[in-house]
């Protein structure tokens, strides 16, 4: 089964809840640095945390260009779709 | 209006801009002169050093000056050339032979730098095709190796296996044949934690990887001839490649990788940061060679290591929040804000004890440290020096109840 990116949104959103301690509205254009303000450490654990979740890898490479939530989910559903 | 190419780097000069400036700013600290391996003139003042990563003392040892001096007159200030070039000569070839006979490998290849070996072994090792899955607490080398490179890199958490396995296990999974290189250090060198190298490697294995050692905090301080941590585990067979520095416990500067692999020595001719740079000059190479001789005979890490745990003993005792445990050379305690551990460093510096102002995102987790890296030329008078003025100023700042 493939899964939409809005389902893949929907799942990051639930497994991002534990970093997200200010208790953010997280929307697709939600960043991590500014709007959510976790640190690099945290991104790494949610990071880790999403990977095992849709059992991928997301290589550091790529991680420059993944400023919000919704660019994360892009990148979840080419990785899975590739 | 042309855009300041320097225009990116404003936060942080805005931030270098806050620290004092003159003497007691951490980051311009000069030593005006060096009376050893443990004391320097600093402002004025003879002042401990209690943060050179100098394990061995090895900088003022009486064979390791006299070896540089003997190279110094009979072959001159540097080589100007490569090592591909003009840029070998007799140090240069004697040392990879004495590093070969250190570590009882087939091939060792020596660079001008340690950054420069992780830089040039990591991005020449792991190609387009290829993955390097590295430590999320490398060493910056080992990030710049990888950002270099073409590789896929992958990051697994700190010293755990079980999630270094998950991702090797996913990467096999869609790429049955990639190449695999796997990073780890031996000793991490702001909490000086070893890596379990034995269960890191052998999921390495499990998954076919190849698996690169950074000893570069490590050499001279552990294991039985001073190979460093994969000797004192037991677990050399396992590893495929082991990197190192000559700026810490042999003294001097230069890295080094050695390796069993039968094609290691092509290295020589694709390894950009081996091919097209300067080589070492020859009294930094016959100082290094002297100090790997004398490092495999010596019992100075018995000291080193007594050093080490007198101080972080007296500081965990003292009621110090401990980064440091006592089992490698470095001793750290936690201070709550940056703001607090400038302020320590500074007094530290009024003192007399040089210490480490070690501060994200140089360390893990984000945590602010004051960080000692003990020698095994401190005396315990020295270090029982630090101690007092590391609880005496913890007590002043409030950092201690």
């Amino acid at each position: 089964m493939t899964l939409s990116t809005n389902e893949i949104f929907d799942q990051i959103c639930d497994i991002m809840q534990p970093f997200n301690q200010k208790s953010v509205d997280i929307k697709q254009e939600t960043t991590f640095a500014t709007d959510l303000e976790l640190d690099s450490l945290s991104v790494m654990d949610m990071l880790a945390a999403i990977e095992d979740h849709f059992d991928v890898t997301v290589p550091l490479n790529i991680l420059p260009d993944l400023e919000t939530v919704g660019q994360v989910a892009e990148a979840i559903k080419n990785i899975l779709d590739e | 209006m042309t855009l300041d190419l320097f225009e990116k780097f404003d936060a942080t000069l805005d931030s270098f801009n806050q620290l004092p400036q003159g003497d007691l700013n951490p980051f311009t600290v000069k030593m005006d002169e060096v009376l050893s391996p443990t004391e320097a003139i600093i402002n004025g003042r003879k002042t401990i050093l209690a943060g050179t990563n100098n394990y061995m003392g090895m900088t003022y040892n009486e064979e390791c000056m006299e070896a540089a001096e003997n190279a110094l007159r009979n072959f001159g200030t540097g080589t100007t050339g490569s090592r591909v070039l003009n840029g070998t000569y007799y140090g240069h070839k004697h040392l990879e032979e004495t590093l070969k006979d250190f570590y009882d490998a087939d091939h060792a290849i020596v660079f001008s730098t340690g950054y420069q070996a992780n830089l040039g072994v990591i991005a020449t090792l792991a190609g387009p095709k290829d993955y390097v899955v590295i430590d999320a607490d490398s060493h910056a080398s080992i990030y710049d190796g990888c950002a270099m490179g073409n590789a896929t890199v992958v990051r697994f958490t700190h010293n755990d296996p079980e999630n270094l396995e998950k991702r090797l296990a996913r990467i096999r999974k869609k790429d049955p044949e990639a190449g695999i290189l796997v990073v780890i250090e031996g000793v991490y060198s702001m909490l000086g934690d070893q890596a379990p190298i034995k269960e890191l490697a052998e999921a390495s294995k499990k998954h076919n990887a190849s698996v690169l050692v950074d000893e570069a905090h490590s050499i001279g301080v552990f294991g039985k001839t001073g190979r460093g941590v994969a000797q004192e585990q037991g677990v050399e067979h396992l590893v495929d490649f082991i990197v190192g520095t000559f700026s810490k416990s042999v003294g001097t500067v230069g890295g080094y990788c050695v390796s069993n692999h039968p094609k290691f020595e092509v290295l020589r001719l694709v390894c950009r940061p081996y091919v097209f740079t300067a080589s070492l000059p020859p009294s930094v190479v016959a100082s290094a060679t002297k100090a790997l001789e004398l490092i495999k005979d010596s019992n100075l890490r018995v000291k080193l290591l007594e050093n080490s745990m007198r101080l972080n003993k007296g500081l965990a005792d003292a009621g110090f929040e401990m980064g440091t445990t006592g089992e490698s050379p470095i001793a750290a305690i936690i201070i709550d804000t940056q703001e607090r551990a400038i302020a320590y460093w500074q007094r530290m510096m009024q003192e007399g004890v040089y210490v480490n102002l070690a501060v994200p995102p140089a360390t893990p987790n984000g945590l602010n440290l004051m960080r000692c890296s003990l020698s095994a030329a401190h005396s315990f008078e020295q270090i029982d020096y630090m101690l007092e003025k590391f609880i005496a100023v913890g007590k002043e700042l409030g950092v201690l109840g």
